[in-house]
């Protein structure tokens, strides 16, 4: 049964993967007007020569499904071609700029999701009317918060009362970890928010569902005290909701973090898809959507599974 | 009106919609100053009786251009969500009514839609027909459609199910009809809350486009680009930045708490889901 249920997923995330390639490769066909010309345009003289060499460059000159299949299978070997104005491999552009991107959201979603189960506990003990309003505004308000705005306050009080700290760019965890750590912690907090906003709601709200079980009442019957009721029994059950969607939260952080970089000056996925989209640099900016993607895709996959072996119900 | 008194924070919340709507409306009337018109000799200025929350770095009012940039922003995501909802709407009523091969295949192609992270779909579809509010709204409504696809096909199964539904068949009721004046009026307590929900989202989504310089384009007033352009002159004044910011949030959250309150009034039973 398990079995069945997991190569069932198994072809759903081939089929996602495969539309996901198919719609960022014709993403470039879609533009208005002739591509080649636009980029070139972007950046240098056009001329019929330089448009053709640009074309062959790009395989534009061949029949598009031969196109396809060639981009495909040159992009599952980490083959993306080289950067039209850089010449460097597209696949180590992208592998320089991914480590600040990846640490920043791993961080965030640690610090969000980590601090959402404890918050969220706390959320439920607080009951009543007042209680309910009162948390729901602050919930609402955590979710709605520019992430963007918060990091620029963050700055602007870190400026005023301690100048002397560094808290803009990026240095490597190689070269200098606590200051690599020391830099990335507002940022991460920052983009935290609206997660753990929405995570320890949705935590509070599946305890005080599993409050009201009955299985609560027999283990609070069968003489379990009330911080094992609390964690063994409800937690455990409050938390399914909480894994699924811890997944979702990834899309949201890494589009999150495209902008939180930017504030920051961290040197990440961001600044890359960003210069992209400035010099229409379009297999660039097409191999990037693309590798984000299909790691957001495995993510919510492999919380799925994560999902299949906790939840004892889907197992059944 | 009773209703209002048993939910205060629906009452809140609408209180706080309507008059952003209003401010919005009437924004060349209500904002103090021309929102493009300069005055270099007060530039980067702090609040005064004259400029309420200051100026920027070209003189011009703060306020007046949070007031035009609100309408900007919120132009921009309810004809997003709007063009959303009825294409996303219509998919997932279609695929609901349906069921079968059309079920399928509109659902699978939604479900790559929503394979992309929300902001980075975004961005490639304002790379490919470039950097302008109004593609910024295609962008939010192509990214906002599976979303309403999925949140309306789940509920239109159940409706579609009903003894009303297979009633207007028997009696001979077209398909057209039976879904836009049969099912969709039953979905209304979802659309009414997801839309909400999900405008307060898309001006997030705007701001930070703008922010981003991939949206609304100077010197037209947008609260993600006055945030972008601040923050150049935050030591000097961070006036800009920090109220157009806050516009953000105020917007969003008087949408957001709108969209949560009415999940409560309307359905009692989706309490407490996200």
């Amino acid at each position: 049964m398990i079995g069945r249920l997991v190569a069932g997923r198994l072809l759903d995330l081939a089929v996602v993967l495969a539309s996901v390639s198919v719609l960022v490769f014709f993403m470039i066909r879609l533009i208005p007007g002739d591509a080649v010309a636009i980029m070139l345009g972007a950046n240098t003289e056009v001329t019929p020569e330089r448009i053709a060499a640009l074309r062959a460059s790009i395989g534009l000159d061949q029949p598009i499904v031969l196109q396809y299949l060639g981009w495909v299978g040159r992009a599952l070997r980490g083959d993306f071609g080289t950067s039209l104005w850089t010449g460097r491999p597209v696949i180590d552009e992208i592998a320089v700029h991914v480590w600040p991107t990846l640490q920043l959201t791993l961080l965030a979603l640690a610090i969000g999701a980590g601090l959402a189960v404890p918050t969220g506990v706390l959320m439920a003990r607080l009951r009543g009317r007042f209680a309910d309003g009162l948390l729901r505004v602050v919930t609402v308000a955590g979710l709605t918060v520019p992430s963007f705005w918060l990091g620029i306050i963050m700055i602007l009080a870190l400026a005023t009362w301690a100048p002397t700290i560094q808290a803009l760019g990026y240095v490597p965890f190689s070269q200098d970890p606590l200051g690599n750590l020391g830099r990335l912690v507002l940022p991460a907090t920052a983009l935290a928010l609206p997660i753990l906003a929405n995570l320890s709601r949705l935590v509070r709200s599946a305890m005080l569902d599993a409050l009201g079980q009955d299985y609560i009442r027999t283990a609070r019957a069968k003489g379990v005290g009330e911080r094992g009721v609390l964690y063994r029994h409800a937690l455990r059950n409050a938390l399914i909701p909480y894994v699924t969607s811890v997944g979702i939260m990834t899309g949201y952080l890494l589009g999150g973090a495209i902008v939180v970089e930017q504030v920051f000056a961290i040197p990440g996925l961001g600044r890359l898809i960003l210069g992209a989209v400035a010099e229409r640099n379009y297999p660039l900016l097409q191999a990037t959507i693309l590798v984000v993607t299909c790691a957001v895709v495995l993510v919510n996959f492999l919380v799925d599974l994560v999902y299949l072996a906790i939840d004892p119900r889907v197992r059944a | 009106m009773d209703t209002l008194r048993r939910h205060p924070l629906l009452a809140i919340a609408l209180v706080l919609v309507a008059l952003q709507a209003v401010l919005v409306a009437a924004a060349p009337w209500v904002s103090p100053y021309d929102p493009l018109q300069q005055d270099v000799l007060a530039r980067l200025k702090g609040p005064s009786a004259a400029h309420w929350l200051g100026t920027d770095q070209f003189g011009r009012d703060v306020l007046s251009r949070i007031i035009h940039g609100c309408r900007a922003s919120l132009g921009v995501s309810v004809v997003a969500v709007a063009a959303a909802l009825a294409v996303g709407g219509t998919l997932g009523l279609l695929a609901a009514y349906y069921r079968g091969w059309t079920d399928r295949l509109l659902m699978r192609v939604m479900d790559v839609l929503f394979a992309f992270p929300v902001l980075l779909l975004a961005i490639g579809v304002v790379a490919v027909l470039g950097p302008r509010s109004e593609t910024a709204a295609v962008a939010i409504a192509i990214v906002y459609t599976p979303v309403f696809a999925r949140l309306l096909r789940g509920p239109a199964l159940v409706v579609c199910e009903s003894d009303y539904v297979a009633g207007a068949r028997a009696v001979g009721a077209s398909d057209g009809r039976i879904i836009f004046m049969h099912v969709l009026p039953n979905l209304m307590s979802v659309v009414l809350v997801q839309t909400s929900l999900l405008l307060s989202a898309a001006i997030l989504v705007e701001a930070s486009l703008s922010f981003l310089g991939l949206g609304t384009q100077p010197p037209t007033p947008s609260l993600g680009l006055m945030l972008s352009e601040g923050r150049n002159f935050l030591l000097l004044s961070p006036w800009s930045a920090l109220f157009s910011g806050l516009a953000i949030l105020v917007l969003a959250f008087g949408l957001n708490l709108l969209g949560d309150a009415l999940r409560d009034t309307l359905d009692p039973r989706l309490r407490g889901q996200e």
